[in-house]
């Protein structure tokens, strides 16, 4: 394997990272992906991609982390200087998934923009309803969204069924729904100086 | 058997010595019982409990707890928040009797969510533990950018600015803020205390602040500290 690159990668993004893969016919990456629970728990989120970092150590001829910052302060970072290993640029997957300029102009937009993607919108019972405690302690929606005015849906795929899903979320947090296509080509761009601009494959091989 | 169980569970908060009151108050303080937390207070007051000491010893006390363990991952969110409603019941008994009271605040401090960013809970929580433990706090809310800061604080005749942030992309803010107290010619007039999930001791170093909060309790904890050296 030592031809190849490993992406560590969040879960809550697998299904956009097979798909660009396969897109880009990208053979030599392999992924292993991280619980996307750790969304709600970013302080947990650096000493999972060490441990992770740690057992694949000298198996692949590279590491890379498909994580932003993702709320880690700072902290996934300082894990990553000590490996020599990169990360996808930005602070979080909305960046990424939207691209970091027309990002910024959305938050700038709305400050109180809650965001969904693809997987957030498929799994916002379990990480959002459920993962906040919303279900069992609904008081808790108001304290969680009192000051968000718009939810804002990136999505990666053109599919009316999850925007139906997303227009549904908005209304059961009270919340104004926004539309915004992203597709996958923000996310393939930041990708491609590392896992394939960077990468020299054994000689004999191409890519 | 389940009966009997049930009944030996049973606590009644009145028949409680005050020791044992204020030890179950912090319990009930951790598991959120706002119903609790209220008749309780209002034993200690009816038993001649001078209001601020219920708050200092029954509420924020049992609110400490609260924050450790949510500094160390064993509490989330939802049982913060939790918690926080439960404290916020028995603050609703004492605020008029303190208030009544005159006590002179120890120390006046204005907290406020930095502009770019609308998460208030760590600043709502941080603000009702100042105020517990003696200081009139003053909420600017969140979204807010240098100037109304710095006007509020000068308007309030503050000690403390207590700034927070819950984005990596919001936080550089804050040395906006500082910068802007320096161009104003006051920084050196106000303390500066910042927090939030994603800073740290480094960060709050890097742009001049005069502390970092990791939790609820230590800003308490700092703001008394750096109140009586001021």
């Amino acid at each position: 394997m030592q031809d190849k690159i490993l992406v560590i990668a969040c879960g809550a993004i697998a299904g956009e990272l097979v798909h660009i893969k396969k897109l880009n016919q990208w053979d030599h990456i392999d992924f292993q992906c991280l619980p996307p629970e750790l969304h709600n728990r970013p302080d947990q989120i650096p000493l999972a991609v060490k441990a992770k970092v740690e057992s694949e150590a000298g198996l692949y001829g590279k590491i890379f982390v498909a994580y932003a910052d993702c709320g880690t302060g700072g902290a996934l970072d300082k894990v990553l200087e000590e490996h020599g290993i990169e990360r996808i640029p930005g602070a979080h997957c909305y960046e990424f998934f939207t691209g970091s300029e027309q990002f910024q102009t959305l938050s700038e937009a709305e400050a109180g923009s809650f965001y969904l993607t693809d997987f957030l919108t498929r799994h916002f019972e379990r990480l959002v309803i459920r993962g906040l405690k919303i279900d069992r302690l609904p008081h808790l929606k108001s304290v969680y969204f009192n000051n968000y005015k718009r939810l804002v849906y990136l999505a990666q795929s053109d599919s009316e069924k999850l925007q139906a899903m997303a227009r549904q979320h908005a209304d059961t947090l009270g919340l104004k729904y926004e539309y915004h296509y992203c597709g996958s080509e923000p996310l393939s761009r930041v990708l491609k100086p590392a896992l394939v601009q960077g990468y020299r494959p054994p000689t004999g091989q191409a890519h | 058997m389940t009966d009997e169980y049930e009944n030996d569970e049973e606590i009644i908060l009145s028949e409680l010595p005050d020791d044992e009151l204020i030890e179950q108050m912090h319990d009930d303080i951790y598991d959120g019982l706002a119903p609790e937390i209220a008749e309780g207070t209002q034993i200690l007051l009816d038993r001649g409990w001078d209001a601020s000491d219920v708050l200092e010893k029954a509420l924020v006390g049992g609110m400490a707890a609260v924050g450790v363990d949510f500094r160390d991952g064993i509490l989330f969110v939802p049982e913060v928040l939790m918690s926080t409603n439960a404290m916020k019941a028995g603050m609703s008994i004492l605020k008029p009797i303190l208030s009544a009271s005159g006590t002179k605040p120890i120390g006046k401090v204005v907290v406020g969510t930095v502009k770019g960013d609308i998460h208030d809970i760590g600043k709502n929580l941080v603000g009702m533990m100042l105020e517990g433990a003696g200081f009139e706090v003053t909420d600017l809310g969140v979204n807010i950018d240098a100037d109304t800061y710095i006007d509020a604080i000068q308007e309030k005749g503050a000690t403390i600015l207590g700034m927070s942030a819950l984005l990596t992309t919001t936080m550089p803010y804050m040395k906006v803020v500082i910068d802007r107290m320096k161009e104003r010619g006051v920084r050196d007039d106000f303390i500066v205390l910042v927090g939030g999930a994603p800073l740290n001791e480094e960060f709050s170093e890097a742009i001049g602040a005069d502390a970092y909060c990791r939790d609820a309790a230590i800003a308490v904890e700092v703001a008394k500290e750096l109140v009586a050296t001021a």
